[in-house]
């Protein structure tokens, strides 16, 4: 396995509060990282980095081993970086067609840019059988689903699309035991594909379910690694929430 | 499952799902029951006569609507187009009275319509201002104060015939206002409907953050929008000026109202990201409709004023009413699975 990424040294202050400190870590292709730590650890300021929305003040960031720039949403896009934000970033006044297209919509004609609704169709069509996305119609308006519909294309659009890495923060917070099994089913999925996955979660059953390897971060600090299981869990929130290594 | 589900949806889902699509089409019946109603009330109203009438007399507004439809869509709102329509008219006549200005009379006209527009607009993105509202609030004082400065206050007769064609002239039997929102009605719903950028302004109408983190520039999708809006009020303009063969200074007013209201009867929603140019051209069609009707039954202006206010008021609420079932509908799915 090689890594598809790699975090130098990485840190970001916003004011006097310093949110990473000379974080460093790896993330091999086709693998499933999960990313642990308490509230204000730095997970979301490190994904944030990762996905383009905040600029790392020192450090530096390699996609197969080339060092990189992503200084916006887009920019993360098209270097094949996905992220599926809490709260989804989905449009209900369209389907699954207009979500999975939104801002990278197939067109024809050149610079008249007509879109391709047909091309957009086949797509996502096989996109929603690939991954096994239960759907009323890849129509059917995103405002009319439930939670876990909405959530399920919600990571349906970045795992099709992240060429690279799925980035995805708490992708089963919101779920039932049932919907959740369908998320992480999908993240094994792309893993096994060959795409390499970062997860944020609070949820050890799921962690361990799903992560070949889970990082804690601590403070801002990056703590140490384990490989999730039964075993090593209790030693894992340890690390979380900074007790026992003192 | 949820694909089980939906091949046999619920009593509940499937009355939900009836309820939507009948929301969906309350506006064309609406206007159908009117048409209905008038044409039992009054003789004259199903006339070929009398429906082209209507049509011409609602063209600048269907023109306006189209306009504001876009701005809606994005969540906003263009309080400018009545004085924009009007200075549109006043810089036209300006134009006219160039060494030959007659060529340039329309591209003048429309030219200051996107003008206003994009100041609108760059002035909502760029100065931060919390709501469309207050950059238009500003240009519809001051467009209506310039267009009566230019003029000093007094229409200005005079304008080439090809405006005056724009405005009351005929093709074969059918006027060419008529004519001219037909294919501004068609051009603007491919705008929307078939190209990105349309679509985009469906996006940003429906969330402006998530439209942001997906790549999409949302500054200049608004700020297009307001152009757009601009450049249909001063296609308006070039309508009323053709009919009355003036720049008219005190042109347009309260027609924003009129547009805005027309749009929101349309179906179209005020939380932005839903509406369609059918739904608008139906709004302004109701408009119309009432008016003509009432004027033949002999109903004061008074009263239609009070029809337009209750059906505006019917037509936003039906929007309220539509979420809340989205919502019932939601839940309803949610249990299911």
């Amino acid at each position: 396995m090689s890594a598809v990424l790699e975090v130098d040294s990485v840190s970001k202050r916003f004011g006097g509060t310093t949110a990473l400190r000379d974080v460093s870590l790896e993330l091999n292709e086709g693998e499933v990282l999960a990313l642990l730590g308490d509230n204000g650890a730095g997970k979301s300021t490190l994904i944030k980095i990762l996905s383009g929305v905040v600029k790392p003040d020192d450090g530096t960031i390699k996609l197969d081993g080339e060092p990189v720039t992503i200084d916006s949403p887009h920019a993360a896009r098209e270097l094949g970086i996905e992220t599926v934000y809490q709260d989804l970033a989905l449009f209900d006044n369209t389907g699954a067609i207009g979500n999975f297209f939104a801002g990278r919509e197939k067109t024809r004609f050149g610079w008249l840019r007509w879109v391709d609704d047909r091309g957009m169709r086949h797509d996502t069509e096989e996109i929603v059988d690939r991954l096994q996305v239960n759907l009323p119609s890849a129509d059917a308006e995103i405002g009319l689903m439930s939670g876990g519909q909405r959530q399920a294309v919600a990571c349906a659009r970045a795992i099709a699309f992240g060429k690279r890495i799925v980035i995805l923060d708490e992708p089963t917070s919101a779920l039932g035991a049932r919907e959740a099994g369908n998320v992480l089913k999908l993240i094994r999925e792309a893993a096994e594909q060959g795409v390499s996955v970062i997860v944020i979660s609070h949820n050890m059953e799921h962690v361990i379910e799903v992560a070949d390897r889970a990082v804690v971060l601590r403070q801002g600090r990056y703590v140490g690694e384990e490989q999730p299981t039964k075993q090593t869990q209790e030693k894992l929130v340890s690390m979380i929430v900074g007790g026992g290594d003192r | 499952m949820a694909t089980a589900a939906a091949s046999s949806p619920s009593a509940g889902e499937r009355s939900l799902n009836l309820s939507l699509r009948v929301i969906r089409f309350g506006p064309a019946l609406i206007l159908v029951l009117l048409i209905a109603i008038m044409t039992l009330a009054s003789p004259f109203f199903m006339t070929g006569d009398n429906l082209s009438n209507i049509a011409v007399q609602v063209a600048p507004l269907a023109c306006l609507a189209i306009g504001q439809l876009f701005v809606v869509l994005v969540g906003g709102i263009d309080l400018s187009v009545g004085s924009v329509l009007a200075l549109c008219t006043v810089t036209g006549a300006l134009a006219y009275g160039w060494d030959f200005g007659g060529p340039l009379v329309i591209p003048m006209m429309l030219l200051t319509g996107a003008a206003v527009g994009a100041l609108n607009g760059i002035m909502l993105v760029k100065g931060r201002m919390p709501h469309a509202f207050i950059p238009t609030l500003a240009t519809l004082n001051a467009a209506r104060g310039l267009a009566l400065m230019l003029s000093d206050g007094a229409p200005m007769p005079g304008m080439p015939g090809i405006v005056q064609t724009a405005g009351g002239g005929e093709l074969g039997p059918i006027p060419v206002p008529i004519i001219i929102v037909a294919v501004f009605g068609l051009l603007a719903y491919v705008l929307l409907a078939k190209l990105q950028w349309g679509r985009w302004i469906y996006l940003v109408g429906a969330d402006k953050e998530a439209a942001r983190r997906l790549g999409i520039p949302v500054d200049r999708v608004i700020i297009s929008v307001f152009i757009f809006s601009g450049l249909a009020a001063g296609l308006a303009g070039v309508i009323t000026a053709g009919r009355t063969n003036a720049g008219y200074p005190s042109a347009g007013q309260l027609d924003e109202l009129a547009a805005i209201s027309a749009v929101i009867i349309g179906g179209a929603s005020f939380f932005g990201g839903r509406g369609t140019v059918g739904g608008a051209i139906v709004g302004v069609l109701i408009f119309g409709v009432i008016n003509n009707g009432l004027n033949l039954l002999n109903v004061s202006t008074y009263v239609q004023l009070i029809a337009i206010g209750v059906i505006v008021v019917v037509a936003v609420e039906l929007d309220v009413f539509r979420r809340r079932l989205e919502e019932r509908f939601r839940t309803i799915r949610g249990q299911d699975e």
